[in-house]
């Protein structure tokens, strides 16, 4: 009756969903650098800079947001149905975050742009705070759960055939009022800066801006520190949504995540080894005189935020749990695609490597020369 | 849960999808086309070593750029839409539907904005035919999109490739050629990207014929003209072939669809099309009023256009809902259609037998599965209909469909004409003295953004009520929220991308006005 290989092919686009996650986490430094333009740009040249330093590499961030929300909905439908048409304010207002940050970058400067410049910023400031929290908010949402049902026998009332049902009228705007939730929400935004920061240190060409993002940079892992941690001490220490593979219900277990921590050495080592790297990205840079902190951070945030994905769905747990009722919550097994579609897509992602290998080679010769005043003025596109 | 849902809602996420996706349609055309025009353009450069091709080039890549962030903008919402506002389609098809658009992530969001960075920031950073090699990357990632997003599309109109499964109350794919390359994909797919070929080339041929008028940017204006007429012509072709080979597959596949681009009531053998007309307004299918106020018909056409035989029967709307003429089959054998009601109680019939199944299933009676199981295949063809309150809910509405149909047509033949006569007085070297033809250039434009969206509507209006035709209708594929709700994010995407496509509108007009810089500065 089990079928391994359809498990393990669940389980593998688990894995490609929560990597995808956590490549979008650490691509929020260009949310987080758009929130300090005017922190550390103190004038218009030096704003010009910082938002082309940005500018060159939104999309990339934005695309991962796309995909991530394709393969979600090809690899596992159920959440795209149960958690979009649900928690209906809290995407919306993630997706409205999103369209205005789309042409901000581009008609910033245009002559004639008809909200002027200031707005645009304002638009990717908002992005940046926003988009960020939101973000943090709804996947906080993983642990702590929603209140929904879904009955997909509804399909057979004609009446009212509709099998997700969110059982508040705040569709997901609830999710913000939780402060379990907002710490992990708050925790990403000043994670975000953090990498923006690191950001301009590694690629912008300018004294001044170095020394203002270093001292920035204390300022934003204070903060950051303290909501991750509330967040990650509460998470091991509280109950979790855990299933029962034999009939595949859902019940609470006292310290399931950190259950699920200790029952997966190699989770646990990815989660350690990414703390450390993130400290470690940030730590060099404070001290000394330090400009690749970014990638230690980066991939320490890959791997933690991998981590915490994979404690979500892995180990019998309901990755989408539901409070109203248990026995709704999403499982990578009640919700996911065919065995035949999730082959097919798994088919697919074979394309991902060579994805990653030209992006890798883009930047690398696209970012071999730092950003600075001097190339704006001899630049053709600028934003 | 037993009390009725709330018809607005259904009503609101139709106008707000329509929204969104026509706003984002207004963007889409001018970058598939754009990039290749570009494209072209850049090779000669390489090609030539001739530096007012490279300064040609990055004009036209600078619109492309200010065209491409809207589009962006305006693109997002699209994907998460069908979670928002249509839980119930994307658990429903989520199996079939959701592989194109992550696909479309993956093979073709990623090349096109990686290789976009290249395009725009690369000139004095990597090699010139690397950064010709990107060019085309771009213009080939946002084609690629549109084969992905349209074979979605195209599967919504022609379920194909797919098997229900009750256990999971969902369709779920069995076969991932039917779904990629069914006849309506192909279709859909050569004749939106042709579309949007022959768009960008109009917009290509109106920019410069201005610029012809002001007496400014003459070789620009002449260069871009060649290339755009040649382009458009051919485009424009190809949109007229890959448009007969998607009617035809119309006619096969959403004969009501058909009619209802015909405005055709009572069908018969060997009918006529419709080339000029007026439907009677507030015509009904049961109603005794004459379906047209007048009509100029070219005979037989239809017949040949919609089943390649001047003599075939093409059923009405009446005839569809009455049923009772042979038709072809999806297996292609020749049967009896059945009336609307038989299809509606066929799909009560096979939602009855889903509830029944279940509930055997939890008996765990084997038996009365297999029994139920049957009767829920026998009748899933119609799964849908058994949702719709009666037959005049099948019917799409007649004006909308009929009208844009015809100036989507119109419009998209005189641009074979236009494009070919531009071409031909470019080549004599008589174009600047046409000033009438270079004031008809500029009108053109924004005549092919209305055919573009009559296009739309053609498809889209044209299939309902059905999201997925004949199994799922928009009433079943909502999400559960209130009306309100749907209503307060209508009147923000109205707002937002209002605001923004005038921007967008300003700022374009602005750099068209400026023309090309100089080398090295903006």
């Amino acid at each position: 009756m089990i079928d391994s290989t359809y498990i393990l092919l669940q389980q593998y686009w688990w894995l490609i969903v929560s990597l995808l996650g956590a490549l979008l986490v650490f691509l929020l430094f260009i949310q987080g650098g758009q929130t300090l333009i005017y922190t550390l740009g103190k004038d218009e040249s030096e704003r010009t800079v910082l938002v082309n330093a940005l500018g060159r590499k939104w999309e990339l961030t934005f695309t991962t947001l796309v995909t991530f929300g394709g393969a979600f909905f090809a690899s596992f439908p159920l959440f795209y149905s149960t958690s979009f048409g649900g928690a209906y304010w809290v995407w919306m207002a993630i997706l409205f975050c999103f369209i205005i940050q789309a042409v901000s970058y581009e008609f910033r400067t245009k002559p004639n742009n008809f909200l002027g410049r200031r707005t645009f910023e304002a638009f990717l400031y908002i992005n940046g705070l926003l988009g960020t929290i939101l973000l943090g908010t709804a996947v906080a949402t993983f642990f702590t759960g929603s209140l929904f049902s879904v009955n997909k026998m509804n399909l057979t009332n004609i009446a009212n055939p509709i099998i997700s049902s969110w059982q508040t009228p705040w569709h997901g705007l609830e999710a913000a009022l939780n402060l379990h939730n907002l710490s992990l929400g708050l925790a990403v935004f000043f994670l975000a800066r953090i990498l923006g920061l690191l950001y301009f240190m590694n690629h912008v060409n300018s004294n001044e801006i170095f020394v203002r993002a270093k001292k920035h940079l204390l300022y934003n892992t204070i903060p950051f520190l303290v909501f991750f941690l509330t967040f990650v001490i509460w998470l091991i220490l509280r109950d979790g949504f855990a299933v029962n593979p034999a009939n595949g219900q859902v019940f609470m277990e006292p310290f399931k995540y950190l259950h699920n921590l200790l029952a997966m050495p190699i989770v646990l080592a990815m989660f350690l080894i990414g703390v450390v790297l993130v400290l470690w990205g940030i730590g060099k840079s404070l001290v000394i005189y330090y400009t690749k902190g970014i990638w230690f951070t980066g991939l320490g945030t890959v791997l933690t935020v991998l981590a915490l994905f994979l404690v979500a769905g892995y180990n019998n747990t309901a990755y989408y749990p539901s409070t109203f009722d248990l026995q709704s919550s999403l499982t990578i097994i009640n919700s996911s695609s065919s065995k035949f579609t999730l082959t097919v897509m798994s088919i697919v992602s074979l394309l991902v490597p060579f994805v990653v290998a030209y992006i890798w080679y883009v930047w690398k010769s696209m970012n071999s020369k730092k950003i600075d005043a001097e190339e704006m003025k001899s630049e053709g596109h600028i934003y | 849960m037993t009390e009725s849902m709330d018809l607005a809602v259904v009503s609101w996420s139709k106008a707000q999808f329509a929204l969104t996706a026509m706003y984002h349609w207004i963007f889409v055309p001018l970058t598939l086309g754009l990039a290749f025009i570009i494209a072209f353009m850049e090779t000669l450069y390489v090609k030539t070593g001739d530096e007012e091709w490279k300064r040609i080039t990055k004009f036209w890549m600078t619109l492309f750029g200010i065209n491409f962030a809207i589009g962006v903008a305006t693109g997002i919402i699209l994907e998460f839409e069908f979670g928002t506002n249509w839980s119930n389609y994307s658990w429903f098809v989520g199996d079939i539907f959701g592989a194109p658009l992550a696909i479309e992530g993956i093979m073709a969001f990623f090349m096109e904005t990686t290789f976009i960075a290249v395009m725009f920031f690369g000139w004095n950073k990597v090699s010139k035919k690397f950064h010709l090699l990107s060019t085309w990357l771009v213009a080939i990632g946002a084609n690629l999109s549109a084969l992905w997003i349209l074979v979605a599309n195209a599967w919504m109109q022609y379920p194909a490739g797919m098997q229900f499964n009750p256990d999971t109350a969902r369709n779920e794919m069995v076969n991932f050629w039917d779904v990629l390359l069914s006849p309506v994909a192909v279709n859909k797919f050569l004749h939106t990207i042709s579309q949007g070929f022959l768009l960008a080339s109009a917009f290509v041929v109106g920019v410069s014929a201005w610029y012809l008028l002001k007496n400014r940017h003459k070789l620009l204006a002449k260069r871009s003209i060649i290339i755009a007429s040649v382009f458009g012509l051919l485009s424009s072709i190809f949109v007229g072939l890959t448009g007969d080979g998607s009617a035809y597959q119309v006619s096969q596949k959403q004969p009501m669809k058909l009619a209802a681009m015909e405005g055709l009531y009572k069908g018969s053998e060997g009918v006529g099309l419709v080339m000029l007309g007026m439907p009677t307004p507030g015509k009904v299918y049961n109603d005794n009023k004459d379906p047209f106020i007048f009509k100029l018909e070219a005979p037989k056409l239809l017949s040949i256009l919609g089943y390649h035989d001047k003599d075939a029967f093409v059923p009405g709307i009446n005839d569809i809902i009455e049923g009772g003429y042979i038709y072809k089959n999806k297996n292609g054998e020749e049967a009896v259609a059945l009336s609307a009601a038989q299809k509606i109680e066929k799909g009560k019939l096979a939602i009855q037998a889903l509830g029944d199944y279940k509930a055997a299933s939890d008996a765990k009676n084997k038996e009365m599965m297999v029994y139920h199981k049957k009767i829920l295949d026998d009748n899933f063809e119609y799964f849908g209909y058994g949702y719709l309150k009666d037959a005049s809910a099948t019917i799409p509405s007649v004006p909308l469909v009929f009208y844009s149909f015809r100036v989507m047509v119109g419009i998209g033949l005189l641009f074979i004409v236009f494009f070919a006569l531009v071409l031909y007085l470019v080549l004599e070297k008589d174009l600047e003295q046409k000033r009438w033809l270079l004031k008809a250039s500029i009108f053109m434009v924004p005549m092919a953004y209305i055919a573009s969206q009559a296009g739309w509507i053609v498809a889209e209006v044209g299939r309902q009520p059905w999201v997925i035709q004949d199994i799922l209708p928009t009433v079943a594929a909502v999400s559960r929220i209130e009306a309100g709700a749907v209503q307060v994010t209508f009147f923000l995407f109205l707002i937002i991308f209002t605001t923004l496509l005038i921007a967008e509108m300003k700022i374009m007009f602005t750099q068209i006005k400026k023309g090309p810089k100089e080398e090295g500065g903006k």
